[in-house]
């Protein structure tokens, strides 16, 4: 056995791919993380704090390995899904009904409920431990976005099964949207923006409607929030993350005592 | 006997009662911190919930609620927020005590030395994947996600909830109008979280757990994050039933409970109560004494605690006026909250300021 992997090691494909022995040794471990595309988002050592489960809950991780989960089952319900008003549901119960082991929609919606949760306790865990002070400031900011585009992940995805809790949910929230103030109908403040009369800001023409494409949560909103479900928020998301891994390095790794 | 448990827990869970008990159980676990971090509390408070649970099963109303898939992951919620709770404490605990004896925190200690992320970080990711997608495999083929009635516009389901992460913000509805509970106060949580770092200047307990050298920020946080953000979340879930009412965990979901709402304005009170004459017409005088009120709390309020917080928070360094002015501005937004709560419970107090003429009611 150990002949034949000895064999595959020294193939010339083998080292085409990985440029370094087995990492037993203290190069081969070095090599292991910079040449390799998605191991160097890692520092080659890091501080023995800074690894401590007790210490960083591993949420973070957590929360990153559960954004790819939600990538990869979110693209495979793509196939089946079209979102307009009189197919949506169908195709909803059809991926139940007809796709052979089809758990892809409890996986997607498990795991986005499980990553509001693992962010919530990443930001608490940072918190906790003030890893939001100088140098590392911008990065919580980074940070706080990335929670809100949580939340807007899951909240679009939410009215896309179009059933009756999706919709009267989406309602409730975007309801809110109404108030505003200034820019919505029903804000204070919104009928100061008129003109001899005329009222600027009304049902047909406030946030609200610019969110749903619409008076109400109907065909428009179901393509408006489909849209950026899957295209919008996650490229915005996506972007984001490279920054925060990215400054995470800069700022000098996990945190730790100064 | 297990009736009377019941009644008990829907009467202790009732959201006046709720909301005091949790506020003393933060102050009582902080300030007793040294007997609530040792390691058979935690224990014997996941047995004795484990045991409730149990026990609370067998009710039909319960279960009901408890039971529904999307309920699943409040859960889950619950359990690892009270755990991290309880550990991010402990470690703070040890750490002081360390620092008390002149030793070294627990991340000092190690942090000195240095490892290979090949394997000792590499092998923790691998093996929270290899849990994280086992754990989701199973819990998707034992549950399956909830698929209602088609959408309908015009049969609206009773309660209408948002999505769970929402419901705090959702509770707030009962004490204030939209525009506040669904778009101010959720701007300043954005940016209040987003200004947390340019107004804590205490160099302390960075990259280490600490309590005591960073009691304020500490204590602020568990009140905003446990208290106002995830016990909510779990009192819109199970405890908030049709039309918004309150429902004990055991109490079933019954359409038509009344819950007769009689409140009143402040400026009600004012005139009528007070000066016993009608109230004025004119929206901003019959609103004034509310207006100089909410004025009086923005604008004295920070000018009275100026001297004393400037010396604890920021060392009385003028420098940091600013600082300190922009994070009582964040406060006094975010204290209207418990105080227009507890005017509501106290008083039945519906606005401070209520103008419906112009959508503009606090």
């Amino acid at each position: 056995m150990n002949k034949v992997f000895a064999y595959i090691r020294a193939s010339q494909i083998w080292r085409s791919i990985f440029r370094h022995g087995y990492p037993d040794t203290p190069r081969n471990r070095t090599l292991a993380v910079l040449s390799n595309f998605f191991l160097h988002l890692h520092p080659v050592k890091v501080r023995r704090s800074g690894i401590q489960l007790s210490y960083t809950w591993c949420m973070g991780g957590v929360t990153f390995f559960l954004f790819l989960i939600e990538t990869i089952t979110g693209l495979l319900l793509m196939f089946y899904y079209r979102p307009t008003a009189e197919l949506a549901y169908q195709d909803i119960l059809a991926l139940r009904e007809h796709v052979p082991l089809g758990i892809m929609r409890e996986l997607h919606r498990w795991s986005a409920h499980l990553m509001v949760i693992s962010v919530w306790l990443h930001m608490y865990r940072v918190f906790l431990t003030g890893s939001y002070k100088a140098p590392r400031e911008f990065n919580w900011n980074v940070g706080v976005i990335l929670l809100v585009l949580t939340l807007l992940l899951s909240f679009t995805g939410y009215l896309l099964p179009w059933d009756q809790l999706a919709v009267w949910a989406i309602t409730v929230g975007t309801n809110m949207a109404r108030a505003t103030p200034v820019l919505g109908h029903e804000g204070p403040g919104a009928a100061l923006v008129s003109l001899g009369g005329l009222d600027f800001i009304h049902a047909g023409d406030d946030v609200r409607f610019g969110l749903l494409a619409g008076r109400f949560v109907g065909e428009g909103a179901l393509l408006r929030f489909y849209v950026l479900h899957c295209v919008g928020i996650p490229i915005g998301a996506a972007v984001l993350m490279a920054i925060h891994f990215w400054r995470v390095r800069k700022d000098g790794g996990i945190s730790g005592p100064l | 006997m297990g009736q009377q448990i019941k009644d008990a827990v829907d009467w202790l869970t009732s959201p006046t009662l709720y909301f005091l008990e949790f506020t003393l159980a933060i102050i009582f676990i902080l300030r007793f911190r040294a007997f609530f971090t040792k390691k058979w509390v935690i224990a014997v408070f996941f047995a004795v919930s484990t045991a409730f649970m149990v026990f609370a099963f067998g009710d039909t109303n319960f279960n009901r609620i408890i039971t529904k898939p999307d309920n699943v992951p409040i859960i889950i919620l619950l359990a690892t927020v009270v755990f991290f709770s309880w550990l991010s404490l402990r470690r703070a605990y040890l750490n002081d005590e360390a620092t008390k004896r002149g030793e070294p925190t627990q991340e000092a200690a190690l942090g000195k030395q240095r490892v290979f992320t090949w394997p000792d970080l590499v092998y923790i990711e691998l093996i929270f994947m290899v849990i994280f997608t086992a754990v989701l495999i199973i819990w998707s083929i034992e549950i399956t996600a909830p698929i209602e009635e088609p959408a309908a516009s015009a049969r609206t389901p009773n309660p209408s909830k948002a999505p769970w992460y929402f419901l705090g913000l959702q509770e707030l509805l009962v004490y204030f109008d939209p525009w506040l509970a669904g778009v101010v106060l959720p701007s300043f949580i954005v940016v209040g979280l987003m200004a947390i770092p340019y107004i804590d200047v205490n160099p302390k307990g960075n990259g280490y757990y600490t309590f005591e050298e960073r009691k304020f920020a500490i204590s602020f946080f568990w009140v905003g994050f446990l208290l106002f953000w995830v016990s909510f979340v779990i009192l819109g879930t199970f405890l908030r039933g049709p039309n918004w009412s309150f429902f004990g965990p055991f109490e079933y979901w019954d359409l038509h409970k009344l819950e007769p709402m009689v409140n009143v304005d402040l400026a009600t009170y004012f005139w009528t109560g007070l000066l016993g004459q009608a109230r004025p017409e004119q929206p901003l005088i019959r609103e004034l004494p509310g207006i100089i009120l909410l004025l009086g709390y923005f604008a004295v309020i920070p000018k009275l605690l100026e001297s004393r917080l400037m010396k604890s928070l920021f060392e009385g360094n003028r420098q940091h006026i600013i600082r300190y002015h922009v994070m009582m501005h964040l406060l006094l937004w975010f204290g209207l909250i418990p105080i227009k709560m507890l005017l509501r419970w106290t008083v039945s107090l519906k606005y401070i300021v209520g103008i419906p003429e112009w959508f503009f009611n606090i």
